[in-house]
């Protein structure tokens, strides 16, 4: 078997907290990214699932080094990216890329898409001056921008084009892995299909690997090859999309997984209404976090925090019940 | 007799670069109790089409060229703004999309909650908040006593939203007006709000219009849908039978480009191009120059809405004509 692109062995991203002006000192810490391990492999697409606050983006931001990992280690082709130099670290950049969610906030307005396009060639010297032009031009092919629009600034595109500049942004360096953080939460129904029909089909023809951070589990499932579910900075469910979105066994990944529209008129299956929100990351719940608000939860869940573990050959859950709760079905 | 019937609304924003037909000629009715999805993409009309009722329209820019909206015998769009406040906020009802930012960060949720109750209801305050505290227990909301002098901020989202229909709920409207009510929150606290707007419309007898572009929330609630595109309902039908049967290839389209609906990593289906400019509408069907099955007579003649069912309607000529 290859080298995974990307491996993360017990991966944390902590925040303190500081409270006072003159005389700070530090009152909490909030643990946005707590303890994840999870491998990519090539031509992989990984989906990762969460509410808001469960800290899927704070993990990206750290893969990317935007953010310093507390602790832990993030291994792109076998090179350790915390223990890296900051060159080292913008040479890694080039494999890595992101696209981010809200295609009006990432672009800058004062750049043209040509100069957009051209600014990551230029720095990272990708190819000579003179054939940035031609490069940029099969970009736009690529993603399917009319080839004429390399003079024209962010403002003048819709909303799905900006996410196809973006995308194109991101492919300017043939990276190996793009991470894309709810690339098409903020689109149209119609035209999601289309950036989600763009991005499996550059996953395919250029053998890229993809980590998609979504909200959604319908559109998870429809590009992930696997699911990674996220509850408060830890995974606590881990599989084959299939898997983990028929047969989920988190009682939290039921409960999302119950939320997906049927469309049969009857309702389907029953709606899970979980109680109470998201609990706040700078105070945790004991053991399992999800247990004031797990039908499941014992006094045994507020213990100990339970690991993840495997139940399958390829599907890891992180609930002490879940064998039990999977029994009677 | 129809607890809202409108007629052939048309509501359009004149702006510098032309007349931009937001709302072009829209008619439906809701009974009372009834639950009535719009679904549309941003810039179909739904939006302005409440805005348009409830008077919230900013005009000028925005003008109601024409229609009518009788609501229980009174005219929306021709009465007296003091018969207008009378319905406002009493007998209709509007919950918001964020309510971060319809809620009044300067003031406490206690005050926010009875202000429709001493302005319609004209009771004392104590009562008053007697009656917020019942409706915020009603909501869902824990310690209620404590909560009720907090200020927004102090409020999770969900939370907020739960304050937000507690508000509109509060005098007990006969017609509550949901306009994306869950867009902002996240999965699981959306289902909490959406089975709570659902009680909540079965313990008063309301009405409720969702307005949403998430077709899988209208699929669980509503009793009725109707699509809109470009300013016009292309599509209304019961729920069953628009899910089942849909007729207009707008509708069909959108159901092939949904994920949940389609067999995994399969092709989505594509709508090529974008929605039209609504100051430059194409001729004719506005639809036609996405739409697969156009042929020539598409972009010449206004398609109307022509039932062919009791209970479904479409408007699309070929579908009219009995080819598709």
């Amino acid at each position: 078997m290859s080298l995974p692109i990307l491996q993360l062995a017990n991966l944390k991203t902590h925040f303190p907290v500081h409270r006072g002006f003159v005389f700070k000192r530090q009152v909490g810490t909030v643990k946005a990214v707590d303890g994840v391990s999870l491998t990519v492999h090539r031509g992989e697409v990984l989906g990762l699932v969460g509410e808001s606050g469960c800290g899927k983006s704070t993990l990206a931001r750290t893969i990317l080094q935007l953010v310093p990992a507390t602790e832990g280690a993030i291994i792109l082709e076998g090179r350790n990216l915390t223990r890296s130099s900051a060159a080292e670290i913008k040479a890694a950049r080039r494999h890595l890329q992101m696209v981010f969610q809200d295609p009006y906030a990432s672009l800058n307005p004062r750049l043209t898409v040509y100069a957009t396009l051209a600014e990551p060639m230029l720095v990272h010297k990708i190819c000579p001056r003179d054939e940035v032009a031609h490069r940029i031009a099969e970009l736009m092919q690529t993603v399917g921008l009319p080839p004429l629009s390399q003079k024209k600034y962010p403002h003048e595109f819709s909303g799905g084009q900006r996410q196809r500049i973006a995308i194109a942004r991101a492919l300017a360096l043939q990276p190996r892995l793009i991470i894309a953080d709810e690339p098409v939460s903020a689109l149209d129904v119609s035209i999601q299909a289309q950036i989600l029909n763009l991005l499996s089909q550059l996953v395919r023809r250029m053998h890229l690997s993809l980590v998609f951070i979504a909200h959604d589990l319908s559109v998870v499932k429809h590009i992930s090859d696997r699911v990674a579910v996220m509850y408060l900075g830890k995974i606590v469910e881990l599989g084959l999309a299939i898997d983990v979105i028929e047969r989920p066994l988190h009682p939290y990944t039921r409960a999302l997984v119950s939320a997906i529209p049927t469309f049969r008129p009857d309702g389907g299956r029953p709606r899970i209404v979980l109680p109470g929100d998201p609990p706040s990351p700078l105070n945790p719940p004991s053991g399992c976090a999800f247990h004031p608000r797990c039908p499941y939860a014992t006094v045994a869940c507020q213990a100990a925090v339970p690991p993840l573990e495997r139940s399958k050959a390829s599907h890891e859950v992180a609930c002490i019940r879940a064998a039990e709760i999977a029994g009677p079905r | 007799m129809p607890l809202l019937e409108v007629n052939d609304l048309r509501t359009y924003f004149h702006t510098r670069s032309g007349v931009c037909r937001a709302v072009d000629g829209v008619s439906f009715s809701v009974e009372k109790g009834e639950t009535l999805g719009i679904v549309g993409e941003s810039g179909s009309g739904k939006s302005v089409t409440c805005y348009s009722l409830m008077g919230l329209l900013p005009q000028p820019p925005g003008h109601i060229e024409s229609g009518r909206a009788l609501f229980a015998g009174t005219d929306l769009l021709r009465c007296t703004s003091r018969e207008a406040r009378a319905i406002r906020g009493k007998r209709i009802a509007m919950v918001f999309q964020d309510p971060l930012t319809s809620l009044n960060p300067y003031l406490r949720i206690s005050d926010q909650l009875i202000e429709p109750l001493i302005i319609h209801g004209k009771i004392p305050r104590q009562h008053a908040l007697a009656r917020a505290l019942a409706m915020l227990e009603a909501v869902g909301i824990n310690d209620a006593a404590a909560r009720l002098h907090h200020y927004p901020h102090e409020f999770s989202g969900g939370m907020r939203q739960r304050v937000m229909i507690a508000m509109s709920l509060i005098t007990q409207p006969e017609l509550l007006i949901a306009d994306e009510p869950t867009t902002a929150l996240d999965v699981t606290v959306q289902a909490q709000i959406l089975e709570l707007i659902q009680r909540l419309q079965r313990e008063f007898n309301m009405a409720v219009i969702y307005i949403t572009h998430d077709l899988g929330v209208v699929s669980g609630l509503c009793d009725r849908v109707q699509v809109m595109y470009a300013g016009r309902i292309v599509e209304t039908a019961s729920t069953r039978s628009l899910f089942a049967r849909p007729r207009h290839p707008y509708t069909q389209a959108l159901q092939r480009s949904i994920p949940s609906l389609q067999p995994k990593g399969g092709e989505l289906y594509n709508i090529p191009g974008l929605p039209p400019d609504p100051a430059k509408k194409p001729p004719g069907c506005a639809f036609a120059p996405r739409c697969e099955h156009a042929t020539g007579l598409c972009p010449s003649r206004d398609p109307e809405l022509v039932p062919f069912q009791d209970d479904h309607a479409t408007a699309c000529l070929r579908v009219q004509a009995g080819e598709l």
